[in-house]
């Protein structure tokens, strides 16, 4: 069995992702390098997170437990999406004391589009544009008063975002 | 060096609204070329806003933000003519700051 052809190439597509996954982590870590120079303050880029291939992956490495669902943030995305390379998100907490805002696609081969850290006296709120891949989920992670929040809405896309 | 950001900046109500534009191709390293070899990821990793050098918002951003990334962000003060900064990073470590006055 474990020596069928079938078995075997699925094999080397494991390889092959594995070797591509090598090069972006390897790319990422000069990167991370360069926010060490003197005079840059950004906290380390969280590689594990924005390389998770799932929701679980992305909320475990972001050291998330079990989000609630909340009304209390309003996610603003288009119903149908014509062009999946730019989709506007809006995310709006209604919360007090935001602490962060991350902002997940669930069918994006890294689910992990952005997340937003929120010093006091910053609003609960942020707009940006995310590539969609196919028809998903579009997830909002709020974390006020340290626990963490979570809304989904569907967008529908009717032309992919990742090439063409 | 980067391509210059886009940022408007206006104080309302005692809460300032800040807009930014930037310039990035924001590759996924998933998209192939037409002869099938892939264009290697290229994307800002790192945004950050101050206002008068006091940090109001910070991102981390990933493959599926898009091209030429749009932001909007609110914080509470500011004042017409003080400063808002905002840099970013991207992960082959090329950084890019810009900077723009406070409106009414």
């Amino acid at each position: 069995m474990m020596n069928s052809p079938g078995r075997e190439a699925i094999n080397m597509e494991r390889r092959k992702a594995l070797k591509t996954g090598g090069g972006i982590g390897l790319m990422a870590l000069f990167g991370a390098l360069g926010l060490l120079q003197p005079g840059k303050a950004f906290a380390e880029w969280n590689k594990t997170a924005f390389s998770s291939k799932s929701m679980d992956e992305a909320l475990t490495a972001l050291g998330v437990a079990a989000p609630a669902d909340s009304d209390a943030i309003k996610l603003t995305v288009p119903e149908i999406a014509e062009n999946g390379s730019v989709v506007p998100v809006t995310v709006v907490s209604n919360m007090p004391n935001v602490e962060q805002i991350a902002i997940f696609v669930d069918k994006n081969p890294n689910v992990l589009a952005a997340n937003f850290t929120f010093p006091s006296g910053t609003e609960g709120m942020v707009t940006t544009r995310v590539k969609m891949g196919q028809t998903a989920n579009v997830v909002a992670l709020v974390k006020a008063d340290g626990k963490f929040y979570r809304v989904a809405r569907e967008v529908k896309v009717t032309a992919g975002g990742c090439g063409g | 060096m980067g391509n210059p950001m886009k940022i408007r900046a206006a104080v309302k109500d005692g809460v300032t609204e800040v807009k930014v534009l930037m310039q990035h191709e924001m590759e996924t390293g998933l998209r192939k070329e037409a002869d099938g070899s892939l264009v290697p990821a290229w994307f800002i990793t790192e945004v950050k806003a101050q206002h008068q050098g006091r940090t109001v918002l910070e991102a981390q951003y990933g493959q599926s933000i898009s091209k030429n990334p749009y932001l909007l962000f609110r914080f509470k003060g500011g004042a017409v003519g003080e400063k808002v900064t905002v840099s970013w990073t991207d992960n082959k470590g090329d950084t890019r700051t810009d900077e723009a006055a406070i409106s009414a």
